[in-house]
């Protein structure tokens, strides 16, 4: 193995009140790729904050050597100019200016006269891009490239700064499986040109497959660093050391007893809301029943969250058509208003831009979609609000001081338990969770699973939407698959694998493609 | 524990709160320690007349503010309002009550047609008030023909000078002030006790009884000496009763009812509102209608207190009320922000500018000095915010 390019000893971070970083120790060798797991809260971020300046030095107790001497690093320029970039989960690019400026902001490229020399900058841009194998134009808007893109861009114009030892929080939270494998392999070929990666992710899979070796926190402590190719079962070794116990099954189990259909979906069409003629979801139809937990499965783009947000209050599309039957009544869902009365509840898959106001406490969040549960003639009861959110808190386990706490600084799964208990409390037949545990760490999945169990037991029906498939099979009894807004299958679990339902997710029929373009 | 958590939980989050009010009180005690005129009856009843319409129209613009807009015109339509009422009772020698519900009117109507721009067009607030800015203050002029109007009768000047005293008799000072505000001291004494008496019931943490008590007690002699000073000059402003229940009114529509907690939500976030099933539109449609409306009336107000109508009449209230707003603690991005707190801010503002003006200071002074409290203010709430941050 290598010498260590990176060192950080005993590290201790500690904010008002608490301890979020504990002795911390950190070894990264040079030319690995290595992966930091723990559960969200453990002290990853504030790990890599400390290392990236962020947190000045002097804020924090313990040494860092980089490169065989002692840094001290005050702020990210000073680490950056040292090669150590750091890539946020929430990409930092300005949508409106192009690739070029995009890259080389607040490192722009002069010419001899002062003024920025364009000519240079998206010369040298092209260089970056094809170092990333992104065939873009230098000139094209940010805003015109996808997700997956804009991470090539991000790690392009770390390259621009002379990286030796690139940082990436959670890469591929937000990207599919294609540029999920594409960024991969980026990342290897950058380790075979000498780039040091660090990577913090909590999809374990994506962990085997790249890292040569990965270090665990929990709790704000190094639990061990592990070796990959020393090690079977890798897997399990990670979660163990991030829960701290063994986790037999990540999936709670569950007897499943179907009962009477609940919601029904018949010749269900939507338009794209811009491009004239194009059909996002195309005559689907679905039913689910009480007690039973439905999977939607299908790969981005396929029309699954634009099939559960246009049966809710017509959230998105035009030119909507087919019928909605709750209990066999036909029903009228056309605002969301409407839906809800009707007894359809939808958790989206952002929470924290279309589900939750962050700027609010726990108790008005939970409130918020049943407002006139708790009032009489348009006045609403405090006290009576306060006991429903006390209640709910501990009822799913909600961590927080109290139901006064602010929702925007809690951890994503206690948010995420938040957003569940606004729509328990509206009383739904159908619950349509969209991606329910995205950003979510292992030990609050199992809770979010445990709760979805909960709820088909009390006789709901409940959708799960999710892109990850083990979780698919492992929390629902049948599954939907959705391919180009078709639905191109209806599996009994039993009888479903990950690659039979891959296989009914890229199924594309000759005459869709017109559709599809 | 959760109970003590709670309490404590909420008292962090009201430091903004409570920080604006202890500034309140130290500019206060500052400009009574640097003129002896300043907490002198004559001067209370002052600060109260003179800054009655920018606190009505705080009200309303502290609404807006939680929503996430602005309202630039309301100024204008203070103009507006002014100039249809003068025309009615001094030109055609309407009685005063037509004059008042014409005002509201034009209100009720510049906000249907803001809101109907905003709320369903979806045109920025920022640019449907200013343009509104322009409109009213335009149609203002129209309507005065260019020329101001005076006087008015003596019913439409006592809204905003009128007092009512003397009605159960006095020796120097004004029974009748006394006890009006008594029984107010009385009301919200018992309306606390009940609000005690539900949290118990539904086994919340609630202060002490000896703290409950001491600040009961503490504001009612506050209260009560602001009754003795009044009391002690010309008696009860009317203009101080339709405050009052204004203030009372719009704390409880914002805090209590469904209406008041979708303009929070809607503030708060905006996809999210949408999605738990606030009708957006409807909510803001209100908004609008709501602000119109209380500048109408603002607009009577000053008319009445300027005992006349000017096309330049309410020029710049817009910033005033806007900067009350900011300063008693509401967010320039939504959300955020409480009626008393833009009360208080509001009063902040009026009781810098008379003491500015009791000592004498130039008009230049006094701006700059309300510049820089407002720069001040906001700067604060970043500072307590990013701290907050931190700390988690």
């Amino acid at each position: 193995m290598n010498p260590p390019i990176l060192e950080m000893r005993g590290i201790t971070k500690t904010f008002p009140g608490v301890k979020a970083l504990q002795d911390v120790s950190l070894s990264v060798a040079r030319g690995e790729i290595h992966a930091i797991c723990g559960e969200n809260g453990a002290g990853k971020s504030t790990l890599m904050k400390v290392l990236s300046g962020v947190y000045p030095h002097g804020s924090y107790d313990g040494e860092i050597i980089f490169e065989d001497r002692p840094v001290a690093f005050s702020s990210i320029n000073d680490s950056e100019a040292e090669g150590v970039v750091i890539i946020h989960q929430e990409l930092a690019l300005s949508p409106y200016l192009s690739v070029a400026e995009n890259i080389f902001l607040g490192n722009e490229q002069r010419s001899r006269t002062g003024l920025i020399d364009w000519n240079h900058t998206n010369a040298e841009a092209a260089k970056l891009l094809a170092r990333v194998g992104l065939a873009e134009n230098p000139t094209t808007p940010i805003s015109q490239l996808g997700v997956g893109k804009q991470q090539l861009v991000e790690i392009a114009k770390a390259l621009s700064k002379q990286v030796k030892l690139l940082i990436l929080d959670e890469p591929t939270a937000a990207l599919n499986d294609t540029d999920s494998e594409h960024l991969l392999d980026l990342l290897r070929q950058l380790r075979d040109q000498g780039i040091t990666s660090i990577i913090i992710s909590h999809k374990l899979g994506e962990i085997e497959d790249i890292a040569d070796s990965t270090t665990i926190i929990r709790d704000g402590k190094t639990i061990e660093t592990i070796t990959m190719v020393e090690h079977d079962n890798v897997q399990d070794r990670i979660i163990r050391g991030m829960v701290g116990r063994d986790l037999e099954h990540r999936y709670p189990e569950r007897e499943s007893h179907p009962g009477e259909e609940i919601l029904r979906l018949e010749d269900w069409t939507v338009h794209h809301p811009t491009q004239t003629g194009r059909k996002v979801v195309d005559g689907a139809n679905l039913y689910v029943r009480a007690g039973e937990v439905v999977g939607i499965a299908g790969l981005m783009g396929a029309g699954r969250t634009e099939l559960a947000m246009s049966m809710f209050g017509h959230s998105y599309g035009k030119d909507i058509s087919g019928t909605v039957y709750v209990h066999g009544k036909k029903v009228d869902t056309s605002t969301v208003p409407k839906a809800i009365e009707a007894g359809i509840a939808y958790a989206t898959e952002d929470r924290k831009v279309y589900g939750l106001n962050l700027i609010e406490d726990i108790r008005r969040n939970i409130s918020s979609a049943a407002l006139g549960k708790l009032s009489k003639n348009g006045w609403v009861n405090g006290n009576e609000e306060l006991a429903v959110a006390e209640r709910y808190r501990k009822d799913l386990g909600v961590r927080a001081p109290s139901v006064l706490a602010l929702v925007g600084k809690l951890s994503g799964g206690n948010q995420q338990k938040v957003v569940l208990a606004k729509w328990l409390y509206t009383d739904p037949e159908v619950l349509i969770l969209d991606e329910p545990t995205r950003g979510i760490d292992v030990g609050a999945k199992f809770e979010i699973y445990q709760l979805i169990n909960a709820m088909v037991a009390a006789g709901k029906a409940v959708v799960v939407i999710s892109s990850e498939l083990p979780e698919i099979l492992g929390t629902c009894d049948r599954v939907y698959t959705l391919a180009y807004g078709r639905i191109t299958g209806d599996v009994p679990v039993a009888q479903a694998s990950q690659e039979r339902l891959m296989e009914l997710m890229t199924q594309e029929k000759s005459d869709q493609k017109e559709n599809v373009q | 524990m959760t109970a003590i958590a709670n309490v404590w939980e909420l008292a962090r989050r009201n430091v903004r709160q409570s920080g604006i009010l202890v500034a309140f009180v130290l500019i206060v005690a500052l400009f009574a320690i640097l003129n002896e005129n300043f907490l002198s009856p004559g001067n209370l009843t002052n600060i109260i007349l003179q800054y009655s319409y920018i606190l009505i129209l705080a009200i309303g613009m502290v609404i807006v503010i939680i929503a996430g807009h602005i309202d630039l015109s309301v100024g204008s339509v203070v103009a507006l309002a002014g100039s249809v009422s003068a025309v009615l009772v001094i030109k055609n020698g309407q009685p005063w009550w037509v004059g008042v519900i014409a005002a509201l009117a034009v209100g009720f109507v510049v906000g249907v047609w803001q809101g109907f721009w905003v709320a369903y067009v979806g045109i920025p607030a920022f640019i449907v008030t200013l343009a509104g800015m322009l409109l009213f203050r335009g149609l203002a002029a129209r309507v005065l023909e260019n020329i101001s109007l005076s006087p008015f009768n003596t019913p439409y000047t006592d809204i905003a000078g009128g007092f009512i005293n003397g009605l159960f008799g006095g020796n120097g000072y004004d029974v009748f002030t006394l006890v009006v505000f008594a029984i107010g001291v009385v009301g919200f004494a018992f309306s606390q006790w009940r609000a005690r008496q539900g949290k118990i019931r539904y086994q919340q943490a609630v202060e002490a009884v000896w703290l409950f008590a001491l600040k009961l007690v503490l504001i009612a002699a506050v209260v009560m000496w602001f009754a003795w000073q009044l009391a002690h000059s010309r008696g009860l402003p009317i203009i101080l009763i339709i405050l009052a229940v204004l203030i009372l009114a719009y704390s409880i529509i914002t805090q209590r009812s469904i209406f008041g907690r979708h303009v929070y939500a809607i503030g708060g976030n905006l996809h999210a509102a949408e999605l738990s099933g606030v009708k957006v539109k409807k909510i803001n449609m209100w908004i609008f209608i709501n602000i119109g409306t209380l500048a109408g009336l603002a607009g009577v107000v000053y008319s009445s207190r300027m005992n006349g109508a000017q096309p330049s009449a309410g020029n710049m209230f817009e910033l005033d009320a806007i900067a009350a707003c900011f300063i008693g603690g509401a967010s320039t991005t939504g959300g955020v922000g409480r009626v008393t707190g833009a009360m208080i801010g509001a009063l902040i503002m009026a009781v810098m500018s008379n003491g500015m003006q009791l000592m004498g200071l130039d008009q230049s002074v006094q701006q700059i000095v309300k510049g820089l409290v407002l720069l001040l203010a906001v700067a604060f709430d970043i500072f307590n915010k990013r701290r907050a941050g931190i700390a988690r």
